[in-house]
């Protein structure tokens, strides 16, 4: 009886994210899992659609996520790109909207430079030590 | 080597540990601030959602009283609570201009018709394009829009009976 218990609450905590996370009814939109005739556009719009963040999924690429509206974002990005929209014109339209936050990214503004200075001070960190051992074998 | 260095790596290690616990223990807010804050509302023209009721675009936003703009569905659960609030709301005199995301005209008459109705005006938003538009990451999720068409106030997630006071009171701010 305790077992039975215990698979139905494993079930039930299975099934509630879906609950809450329903999606909707609809198909997805035309472009979200199709590739423009177009190659050259198609790799644009890939390249693009790989730095953007999905909003339901926040680890994921818009291009990863399996996410309704990630999908949407899919299908916007295409069609922009179709319409002869410049990637980063796209880039900043969405920019306006969510932040940089929805760009993995890295831009320059200030809370990004301790990223864009580590590897120059683990560099050079890195000589410091290199340096202490060399002197501590000749002595 | 000295004693101080030789318990660096526990050192560091407890302090990871701490790290991690502390994290655990109050997560990071995962939600999604729009930055649309403080700006027009977009140019859009909508789709109706439904037959019986008008839709509305950007420029009905603009015509000098505050609205509550509220993405919804009808496959939404939270959405299915959220009526009642949204209704104690229109009691009190806000006007309630409803955005359905990725919804069918027959399931979204049915959970009207269920739940009750407290929108003035309803738009189709089959793409999300509307939300995408607005800076919005999901659904329930409302915004207070001033009588210029200036998004003053993002709500994430379901309006809580709670919150009822504070969203008046927006409003009434942006009147």
């Amino acid at each position: 009886m305790k077992r039975h218990l215990v698979l139905a609450a494993l079930i039930a905590a299975a099934a509630a994210p879906q609950l809450v996370l329903a999606d909707s009814n609809l198909p997805p939109a035309y472009w979200s899992n199709r590739q423009l005739p177009d190659p050259r556009q198609e790799a644009q719009a890939e390249a693009l659609m790989e730095q953007l963040r999905c909003l339901v999924c926040q680890g994921q690429s818009i291009a990863d996520s399996d996410a309704e509206l990630a999908g949407d974002m899919r299908d916007l990005v295409r069609r922009r790109i179709a319409q002869g929209e410049k990637p980063s014109a796209i880039q900043a339209w969405l920019v306006q909207r969510y932040g940089t936050w929805i760009s993995y990214r890295p831009t320059a503004e200030p809370a990004a430079w301790p990223l864009w200075l580590a590897p120059f001070a683990l560099l050079l960190l890195g000589l410091l030590l290199l340096r202490r051992r060399i002197r501590v074998k000749e002595g | 080597m000295s004693r101080a260095i030789r318990f660096a790596p526990l050192v560091l290690l407890v302090v990871i540990i701490a790290a991690l616990v502390w994290r655990l223990a109050t997560p990071a807010d995962t939600s999604v601030r729009s930055t649309m804050i403080g700006k027009l509302v977009p140019n859009f023209r909508s789709e109706p959602a439904m037959v019986k009721k008008m839709d509305f675009s950007s420029s009905d936003l603009a015509e000098g009283q505050p609205h509550l703009v509220n993405f919804f569905a009808s496959w939404c659960v939270p959405c299915i609570g959220e009526v009642k609030v949204l209704q104690d709301l229109k009691r009190h005199g806000v006007s309630i201009y409803g955005i359905a995301v990725r919804d069918r005209s027959d399931d979204l008459a049915d959970f009207l018709e269920r739940n009750g109705d407290p929108y003035q005006r309803i738009a189709s938003d089959p793409q999300s394009e509307l939300q995408i538009e607005f800076g919005s990451s999901g659904v329930p999720e409302s915004f207070i829009v001033d009588g210029k068409g200036v998004i003053r106030y993002q709500h994430i997630g379901p309006i809580e009976p709670s919150d009822v006071p504070m969203v008046l009171s927006k409003v009434e701010q942006a009147r």
